[in-house]
Parts: C-alpha cells; structure tokens; sequence
C-alpha cells in the first residue's frame, strides 16, 4: 500500500428544483414561489460524485483513497454532504456564511477555490457541468483556473484511471473526445455520466444522525442539542464540518457582492398563464396572437 | 480602446463557426453604436480565406494564430493566446458562442482577467447604468440579457466596472446578416510562442469522434411532436418544417413511430425518452397516459387536435382545435412575420 493518499474532491450545490416548477410553486400573479420549491442535489453534481467514487473504486485496492465534498451554501445544504456520504464519501464540508451572498460564478468560484486550498494537496477536483438554478457552466472553468490547474469539461465516461493519469471520454457539441490528464486536475461532469449509485444501506445506519452545529442550533430540526453534543464525543465522524468565510482565509474583498463583477440591472417575470387551459380559435390572427406571446415571453 | 472582441470557433469542417458569424452581425451593430472597431480572433491550424468569411460581416481586424498544434481546440492554448490579447487590446466587450468550447473558455477567461461573464444571452445591447447605491452613471455598457431561474425570468446583467464585458450567446439566437459585401478589414498574425507556452499542451487527446449532426431531443428547448393522428410520413414533414423554424427537434408517439412515420430515436413516453422542454407542441396526439409520463414535464404545452376531449388537452396550456396539416403552416407563417 502507497503512503500517499489520493484525494478527490467533490464539488456540490443544493438547488431549487427548477425543473419541476408545479402548480403549487406558481402564486396568483403567474410567478413563482421560490420558497415552494424542493432542495435538490443538483442533479450534474450527482453524477459527479458517481465519477469520484468511481475513482476510488479503480485505485482502493493500490492506495488510500479520500473522498471529500464541498458544498456553499445555507445551513440546510448539509443535507448534501449527508446524501453523499451515504453514497459512499468520507467525509464532507458546508461553506456557509452571510458574507457569502449574492455572489456571482466569480466570487463562488473564488471562495470554492479557498476552500478546496484548504484542504491540501488535491489529485482530483469533480464538479457537475452546471446548476439547474442558473445553467451557467462557469465555475468549474473559474475553479480551475483559480487553482492554477487544467481542465476537462463535461466528461461523460471514466475510461481508466491510475495512480498517475486519468483518461476521460468528453462530450462535444458533435462526437466525443478521449483525452488523458495528469494530476492535478479539475473534471466537470456531463449529464450523460453515470447515475450515481443509491444509498448503502449500512452507510445510511451509521451516518443518518450526522449534522452540523447549525443544524443542531435551529430549533425546529427536532434534534435535542445535549444528545447529540455527547454523541459528537462518542463518535466525532457524526459532525458534519462548517467552515466560514473567515476558516477559508480568503482576500474579503473578493467575497460576495463586492467580488462579483456582474449585477442584476433589472428583473423581469415570465408570465406564466399556465395549467389552466387556454383554447386558441383555429384562425390566423388568434394563432399569430399566440405566437407573439411565445416569442415575446422569450419561448421561441 | 472601446472595440469589441469575438471569438471565432472553427468548425470540424475548418470553417468559421454560424455562431460566430451571427456573434459578428451583432457584434457589428454594437460597434456602430459604440462608434468602435469590430476585431475577431481565429484559432486554429491552416484555415482558408478568413479574410472572405469575416470581412463581408463586418469585421475590421482578425487576429490569427495559426499552428499545426492547434488543429483542435484546446483549453489551454486557447486560453492563454486570448487572455494575452485582452490584455493588449484592452477590448470593452469580448463575446464567444455558447457552444461546448465557449462555454468551456470564456469561464476561465474570465476568472483570470477577474471580469463579469453572463451565458447564454438572449439578446445584447448598449445602454446606460445608474447604480442604484452611488447614483454612479455609467454610459454605453453592455446589457446582457438572459433567462434565469429555469427560464421563469428574464434578467438583465451589467458588468459596469470591471472590463472586458463578456457574455456568451447561443447559436441560432442572433440573425447572421452580411454587413457589407466589401466591407475591408486587415488580418493580423500573431505568433504563436508569444502567447502559448509548452506546458499548455499538457492535456492529451487520445481520439476523437465526430458524428454527423443527429437527433437529440433530449436536449432540445422546443420539441414539435406528432401522433398516430399525423396520418403519414409525408405529413411529418410539415413538423420538421416547423422545428426547424422555431428552432426545435421532431418527437413522435410510439403509436406514431410503429406506424412508420419517424425514427424511434423520436419516440417520447414511457418506452421511449423522457423530455422537459420550454414547448412542447403535440400535433394529432391524443396523449395516452404513457405518452404523457415522458412529456408532461414540459414548461408550456401546446395541443393541436381534432378531439376537444382528447385527454392531453387537460395538461395543455393552449389548445387548437383543428386539423394540424391546416394549423401548423399559419403558426410557421406568423413565425417568419414576427421574426423575419
């Protein structure tokens, strides 16, 4: 067995579930309820951590293999690193702090990258293709390059791996590409990927009591705050880790509003008349009425 | 300087890329409004008569790199040549397309230049800031509009203080319209071990393998599908006609794929693929329970059928009566009116 660990990080985001906007996340004025919509594991970040773990499987049996998460976020976004760690990651990190708001994919990417710096050396960094929330695809791109490490973008396949190099199949806009990568690098994983593989069984009977002090510090998660502080004690891999913006030692003005270089001029809501039927008159002016709407809404 | 950048993608064929080429119609106009020089910047190795396939739009300088090395993109490479001319030519605006080497450049490009990056713009335009904290104004910035939040709003992003602006922008979105035929520009060629260092080959490609374009509904933001009550072959063409339009892909019913009028590649529903496009238009379907579970996830349906009680017309947004072979033409003809 080599003394060296192979570490592989994870990083994952806690998102509305903007592809299933229902009836119930729709208010009176055609809008959406944000609030109303579930937190999901962004669905590319699964695939992701399936990559990652995948990883390990391929080299366990040659080395220690570490897998970790990172996930910014409110305090709920725990909920991530619990679900990944019932899959089969060792261990994970909530970067959460009010500093933290209203950053753009720069700012994100710069507190990701201090925060993956603050784990050390890194042989590996996974990253969904992009969030659901805003179909961005930036920052694994800024990670990378915040790091100082090279790339690979929307791998849909691991083809091999060992202690030294990764080759990866990568979807193009027209074919794939297999491309081989030396250590350190950073891989963002396609849609296309393999599904992560579900909840172990045992995994979830050890770890289902996991949370962080935030979690145990709101008062409606049911939790008793003295059980599971003497728990922690007991068993201190039950303590999910958070880290703030200060643990990640970052340059403040990088953080948040002020380090992101994009603002929001303006906001307009896409009206949606929806799930109540409209018929439309089989006439040439009623359909053109329906295709200005369509086009005007940004539908086509 | 106040020029504007964009970044030409060359396609497998060695040619400019549509997308870049609509980037530069708009990209022209921006210019015409700023009163600045439209530059473009080619990547790649050996490629033919850029001058005839830029200047007619408008481009009045090309930066060229040209190295055998470079024949497919690469991140690094790409990367560090375009980082080194943004910070030469000092552009006010940088623009790429948002295909699988825009969206995996212009990211790290911005990271390292520390400017703003808005994808997949709608629409871009030239307008003024008022911050509305310091009352700072700012003149003639990009907007940079987009949809968000799962295409429920529209946002406008500004970059007002850091430069370059940059955003990416969809092929398809921007209308590629010649400028001037004998338009005249001047094509700059830089040199390579200038801008590229060895290490940025350091990501090896193995193999690769291009396919022709095929039909990918799963990936399609529209979908013009068609059931058993299509009728024929021949009367699927018209949804083609449409899609192509509109800019979306051809789903089908099983029904309608057992009937021999498409491809199963088409086939939507239950045994077939799972789509959640922003439209779905369903055309002769009546829309069985396992059609249903495949489609009625999509943001806005719209059901042409004969049937009023066809049972898809309770999930739909908007219904048509009507015979589609009658409807659908009126919707490609308003189509072209309004955008054309």
């Amino acid at each position: 067995m080599n003394n060296k660990e192979f570490q592989i990080v994870v990083l994952a985001k806690q998102v509305p579930d903007t592809h299933n906007v229902g009836k119930d996340a729709m208010k009176e004025d055609g809008t959406i309820n944000r609030a109303a919509l579930p937190a999901i594991f962004n669905p590319d970040d699964l695939k992701a951590l399936e990559m990652a773990l995948a990883c390990k499987d391929a080299l366990k049996n040659i080395m220690d293999v570490k897998v970790s998460v990172i996930t910014m976020g409110p305090s709920r976004a725990a909920d991530i690193v619990r679900e990944s760690i019932f899959r089969g990651a060792d261990n994970g990190f909530v970067v959460s702090d009010k500093r933290f708001a209203g950053s753009d994919t720069l700012a994100t990417s710069y507190a990701l990258s201090a925060a993956v710096k603050k784990l050390g050396h890194i042989d590996i960094v996974f990253s969904g293709r992009q969030a659901i929330d805003g179909d961005t695809a930036q920052v694994g791109p800024q990670v990378a390059e915040k790091l100082n490490i090279p790339q690979v973008t929307y791998a849909e396949e691991l083809v091999s791996l060992t202690e030294n190099e990764i080759v990866i199949k990568r979807r193009l806009d027209r074919g794939v590409e297999t491309v081989k990568a030396k250590f350190p690098v950073l891989v963002t994983v396609h849609g296309n990927a393999n599904d992560c593989r579900p909840r172990h069984a045992a995994r979830l009977l050890t770890y289902k009591k996991a949370c962080s002090v935030s979690e145990i510090q709101s008062t409606d998660n049911g939790l008793q705050s003295t059980d599971i502080v003497s728990l922690w004690e007991k068993k201190p891999y039950l303590k999910i880790e958070e880290w703030t913006a200060d643990d990640i030692n970052p340059d403040f003005d990088r953080l948040g509003l002020n380090g992101s270089p994009t603002k929001v001029k303006s906001i307009e809501n896409v009206v949606l008349t929806s799930k109540e039927n409209k018929k439309i008159n089989n006439s040439e002016s009623e359909i053109n009425d329906l295709m200005k709407e369509l086009i005007t809404a940004h539908i086509i | 300087m106040n020029n504007i950048l964009v970044f030409c993608e060359i396609t497998e064929e060695q040619q400019v890329a549509e997308v870049s080429l609509e980037l530069c119609s708009k990209a022209r106009k921006l210019a015409d409004r700023l009163g600045s020089r439209l530059d473009a910047i080619v990547i790649g190795n050996d490629i033919k008569n850029i001058e005839e396939q830029l200047f007619p739009f408008g481009v009045d300088s090309v930066f060229y790199v040209n190295d055998p090395r470079l024949s497919f993109y690469q991140t690094l490479p790409f990367f560090s040549t375009i980082t080194k001319l943004i910070q030469e030519e000092t552009p006010d605006i940088v623009l790429f397309g948002a295909t699988a080497v825009g969206r995996d450049l212009a990211p790290r490009i911005a990271s390292y230049l520390r400017c703003g990056l808005t994808a997949d713009c709608t629409n871009l335009e030239i307008g003024d800031h008022t911050d509305a904290k310091t009352k700072t104004v700012y003149k003639d910035i990009l907007y940079q509009i987009r949809p968000a939040f799962g295409g429920n709003i529209i946002a406008t992003i500004v970059s007002p203080e850091t430069r370059p602006q940059m955003a990416t922008v969809r092929e398809g979105v921007m209308k590629k319209e010649i400028y001037n035929e004998n338009h005249k520009g001047v094509v700059r060629v830089l040199k390579t071990e200038d801008y590229i260092n060895d290490n940025d080959f350091c990501i090896e490609i193995l193999n690769r393998q291009i396919e022709a374009q095929k039909v990918n509904i799963k990936g399609a933001p529209i979908i013009v599908a068609g059931g058993y009550g299509m009728g024929s072959k021949e009367n699927f063409a018209l949804l083609h006609e449409l899609a192509e339009v509109i800019g979306g892909e051809v789903g089908a019913t099983r029904a309608a794929v057992d009937a021999g009028f498409t491809e199963i590649e088409r086939q939507i529903g239950q045994t077939g693929v799972t789509v959640r496009p922003k439209l779905y238009i369903a055309c002769g379907i009546s829309g069985a329970v396992q059609h249903r579970a495949g489609m009625d996830q999509s943001a806005k349906i719209i059901s042409i059928n004969t049937d009023p009680n066809a049972p898809i017309n309770s999930i739909a947004d908007y219904t048509i009566i009507g015979d589609a072979m009658d409807i659908v033409p009126k919707m490609i003809k308003s189509y072209k009116n309004n955008m054309l």
